[in-house]
């Protein structure tokens, strides 16, 4: 890490601008904010350039992109491209800018990307089956006081915590 | 009342992909401030190491609900014409499980890997392309799930609702768990910090005796 990279907010800082932005959601669009929705209708327009009849044919599929319908053109979809040039405006300003790989130092590289291809599965799947992710669930959810959403952020940081320590050596 | 703006017809569906766009960058822009463009810093969470996860979505949270609630209580905003995650608890529940595996395996929730890679994290992209791939298979075998991920339905359940209790006790309660996860946060860093400052060699500890103290300026 450089020392003319910009320090990360405090954590009550970002929480409170993150807390405002998520307010503002709510007040301008009645909605909040998510990510795993958009990702799902990146695959449903994959799997519906491939052959729109297996898009009809599957129920999941079709909700997203049934007949004419365009699963890209969503509120989600645009919100998420918003989030990478967020992301990327952040990190241009911050001087973090940088082809890198996350990882401890007991972890080789390969290692490390095979159990992010294995986590995102996972997380992909899991977000799918609970109807949203820490974006549409806990953080949209957590704050209308949603009831599903709450046992949602819960048994995820529980079992989170469960499984920390078989692989500890990714981390530490 | 006149909020939320799109739902009173202040603006058409086209202009709300604009506003989409703008709330994303927002939301991105923050959440790479917050750090959760590593997934390193994600990840160490889980080992109470760095309790930044916690402390950023509970601060959210609580910012946000009080604000729907002040501005609902104003008659500002309509709360009944905001969107409600729909309860349904088995799935909800299952899906958490999963997803907690995956968090702490690959270091991202979807939301932070695509900021991650737009910074150029590597793992980031993999992350995302495993990401896909998982919920290509969930499409595909959604009909071996279809039951199982409607059951447990409870509708437009609430807290209020589960606990018996006003909004404005609910959302009281919500903010004095989050300052006790907050104290008990900062206490569990400070504690690990001083195991690590313990293990640190001799001739790396040349800082003054109280720059110790003030872990959080030597950590970064």
């Amino acid at each position: 890490m450089s020392d003319k990279q910009e320090k990360y907010w405090s954590p009550y800082v970002a929480g409170f601008v993150l807390g405002l932005v998520l307010l503002a959601t709510f007040f301008v669009m009645g909605r909040g904010l998510g990510a795993s929705g958009a990702m799902m209708r990146v695959v449903t327009y994959a799997v519906d350039t491939v052959s729109p009849e297996h898009v009809d044919g599957n129920v999941y599929f079709a909700k997203y992109a049934g007949g004419e319908q365009n699963p890209l053109n969503n509120w989600l979809v645009f919100e998420v491209i918003g989030v990478v040039v967020g992301g990327l405006l952040s990190g241009l300003l911050a001087g973090r800018l940088k082809w890198k790989t996350d990882k401890g130092p007991n972890i080789s590289t390969t290692g490390r990307l095979l159990f992010a291809f294995a986590g995102g599965g996972l997380m992909g799947f899991g977000a799918r089956l609970a109807k949203g992710c820490t974006s549409g669930q806990a953080l949209s959810g957590g704050a209308t006081l949603a009831l599903g959403s709450w046992a949602f952020m819960f048994t995820m940081f529980a079992a989170g915590y469960a499984v920390a320590y078989f692989v500890k050596k990714q981390w530490i | 009342m006149f909020a939320p703006l799109y739902k009173y017809g202040l603006f058409g569906a086209e202009v709300s992909l604009v506003v989409a766009f703008v709330l994303g960058i927002l939301f991105g822009f923050t959440l790479e401030r917050a750090g959760f463009s590593s997934s390193r810093k994600l990840a160490m969470q889980f080992y109470f190491r760095d309790m930044t996860v916690l402390k950023v979505m509970f601060t959210a949270i609580v910012t946000a609900m009080v604000g729907i609630l002040y501005l609902n209580l104003t008659d500002i905003l309509d709360i009944s014409l905001i969107y409600l995650n729909p309860t349904y608890l088995a799935p909800q529940v299952a899906g958490g499980v999963v997803m907690g595996i995956g968090f702490v395996i690959g270091g991202y929730c979807p939301g932070t890997s695509l900021v991650a890679s737009a910074i150029g994290k590597i793992d980031g992209f993999v992350y995302i392309f495993g990401a896909l791939f998982g919920m290509l298979v969930f499409g595909e075998l959604f009909p071996l799930f279809q039951d199982f991920s409607t059951s447990g339905f409870i509708g437009d359940a609430t807290l209020m609702q589960w606990l018996g209790f006003s909004p404005g006790t609910v959302a009281f309660l919500v903010i004095l768990m989050a300052l006790g996860m907050f104290w008990g946060a900062e206490i569990i860093e400070k504690k690990y910090a001083e195991k690590e400052q313990e293990a640190v060699p001799e001739n790396e500890t040349t800082r003054e005796p109280d720059a110790t103290r003030t872990f959080k300026t030597v950590q970064a």
